[in-house]
């Protein structure tokens, strides 16, 4: 039985093509997944990102049980209204999810995968089992609430002309709580902007109540904002060098070959997270493979699996896509750490020119190849 | 419901394959086909002059979804491809049985034809596909 979002009939109206999605019918697209594509790179639009799983921490020991929790560390928001990109690992380092932890007030607000719920909230109850500090500790799944996504260059405008919330303060990875009647900013609000997404463009991720939710979207339809479906949502964030979970990563990579060294914080050294032996073994034995990008500079489509030839090494492709915005094949690929330069990627068979560069292929909207 | 000419026949895979006056055969993949594919992207399609054979492969389809094979409906030689689907491959999106044609074959027995799905029974193909 798949579930649904507040956001169904909406989707249904608007002519979505709904495909099961990590036990959710989500739109795939609502027409066109490249026209969708381009309209978030040059305009605005909105995805309903209601199936991703929202959990609040809260108690005394939140930061405590998050700090052991989480590979990056959060005590690096200092003050609510902050938010940090991050991984939670596996004692093998393991990447078990990648999620955003958000300061709030009076406690912590975690987002992480619809496609990992199923294992996250299990081994979160299991690490609360074993902390010594469980007693001052709450863990509350809020499934209840719906999430929207409202990216590209005319987002905020859109999104603060309808909302009439002034987002316009927060920087990237800040985030306010708004009372939706007033508009206005408050402690524990009914609804959570934060200045973040999953397209390399301007915008901002809402979560809120589910009727708010609908009437919000119903309201950026009125002002012209385009709903975007997950098609798009993937080739949005593949131009952005974004990594997906289970297709770039994984339990069985760990943030040094993901691209996601970044989001480890090392220090303090007396700080002990889930996977730290491991990835300190794992960088002492010597890093072998990364995760980088790949041009196709030969006709066709990279896909996921593909196998990549170079002078170090054989590789892997693990999100590849036609780019809408740059007309050509892009990649996500692991290769052997040495790999560099001009490489051959088979396709079908066949093997056909391309070259490694940096994992990030377009941003607000501009080529950064 | 998606667009069925009666003047073409049809291939259980999906392919078109209509007889022209100059006794040659146009083929291209049906309004049915690009529905389910989503926005083409590339098309990969086989040299002038190839000789290609009924029910084997005859180029490539990418879509934004996957890449799908094409298979030859009938056979015979290639005598011209669509080349402007290198530059515009979305017209296969948009007009599949016109624009979006992939390439002609001057059949070695044009009676083949009759071996595909007539319109009719194409429809009737699609619709079982879809529950």
């Amino acid at each position: 039985m798949t579930q649904r979002t507040a956001l169904y009939e909406e989707h249904v109206k608007a002519g979505a093509k709904l495909v099961p999605f990590a036990g959710w019918d989500m739109p795939l697209h609502y027409g066109s997944q490249v026209q969708e594509h381009h309209v978030v790179r040059t305009a605005s639009g909105v995805f309903d990102v209601s199936h991703m799983t929202v959990i609040d921490i809260e108690g005394s020991a939140a930061l405590d049980f998050l700090q052991h929790l989480l590979a990056n560390d959060a005590a690096k928001l200092t003050a609510a209204g902050q938010a940090q990109y991050g991984v939670m690992l596996n004692p093998e380092g393991g990447i078990i999810d990648d999620l955003i932890t958000y300061r709030r007030a009076n406690g912590y607000r975690l987002v992480v995968n619809a496609g990992t719920r199923d294992k996250v909230i299990p081994w979160l109850a299991r690490q609360q089992d074993q902390f010594s500090q469980a007693n001052e500790l709450s863990i509350t799944e809020r499934a209840e609430l719906a999430m929207l996504a409202i990216q590209g260059p005319e987002a905020i405008a859109k999104f603060t002309a309808v909302s009439k919330m002034d987002v316009s303060g927060l920087a990237s990875f800040e985030f306010a709580e708004y009372n939706p009647t007033s508009g206005a900013q408050e402690s524990a609000g009914a609804w959570m902007v934060a200045r973040t997404g999953y397209t390399g463009e301007d915008g901002v991720e809402a979560i809120l109540p589910a009727a708010d939710a609908v009437r919000l979207w119903q309201g950026l339809l009125g002002a012209g904002v385009q709903p975007i479906g997950l098609g798009a949502r993937d080739t949005l964030r593949c131009e952005a060098g974004l990594n997906l979970y289970g297709q770039d990563m994984d339990d069985s990579i760990n943030p040094l070959i993901a691209n996601l060294a970044w989001t480890i914080a090392w220090k303090p050294e007396t700080r002990d997270f889930v996977g730290r032996a491991a990835l300190t073994a794992i960088k002492a034995a010597g890093v072998t493979e990364k995760l980088t990008g790949l041009v196709l500079i030969g006709k066709g489509v990279i896909r996921h699996g593909y196998v990549v030839k170079t002078a170090a090494g054989d590789g892997e492709v693990t999100s590849g896509i036609f780019s809408p915005t740059l007309g050509y094949s892009i990649a996500l690929a692991r290769v052997p750490k040495a790999a560099k330069g001009e490489v051959e990627v088979e396709i079908r068979g066949k093997p056909v020119a391309a070259k490694l560069v940096k994992p990030s292929f377009v941003k607000m909207g501009q080529a950064m190849l | 419901m998606s667009e069925i000419p009666t003047e073409c026949r049809y291939a259980s895979t999906h392919e078109w394959a209509r007889l022209e006056d100059d006794g040659t055969v146009t083929v291209g993949i049906t309004d049915h086909a690009q529905n389910a594919l989503g926005d083409v992207v590339y098309v990969e399609l086989p040299e002038s002059d190839a000789q290609v054979n009924a029910a084997e492969e005859a180029g490539v389809v990418e879509s934004v979804k996957a890449a799908s094979d094409i298979y030859a409906p009938i056979s015979g030689t290639v005598i011209a491809i669509n080349s402007a689907l290198d530059d515009a491959p979305e017209t296969v999106n948009d007009d599949p049985f016109g624009d979006g044609w992939f390439f002609k074959i001057q059949p070695d027995d044009v009676a083949q034809l009759e071996e595909l799905h007539d319109a009719e029974a194409y429809a009737e193909l699609c619709e079982s596909e879809e529950h």
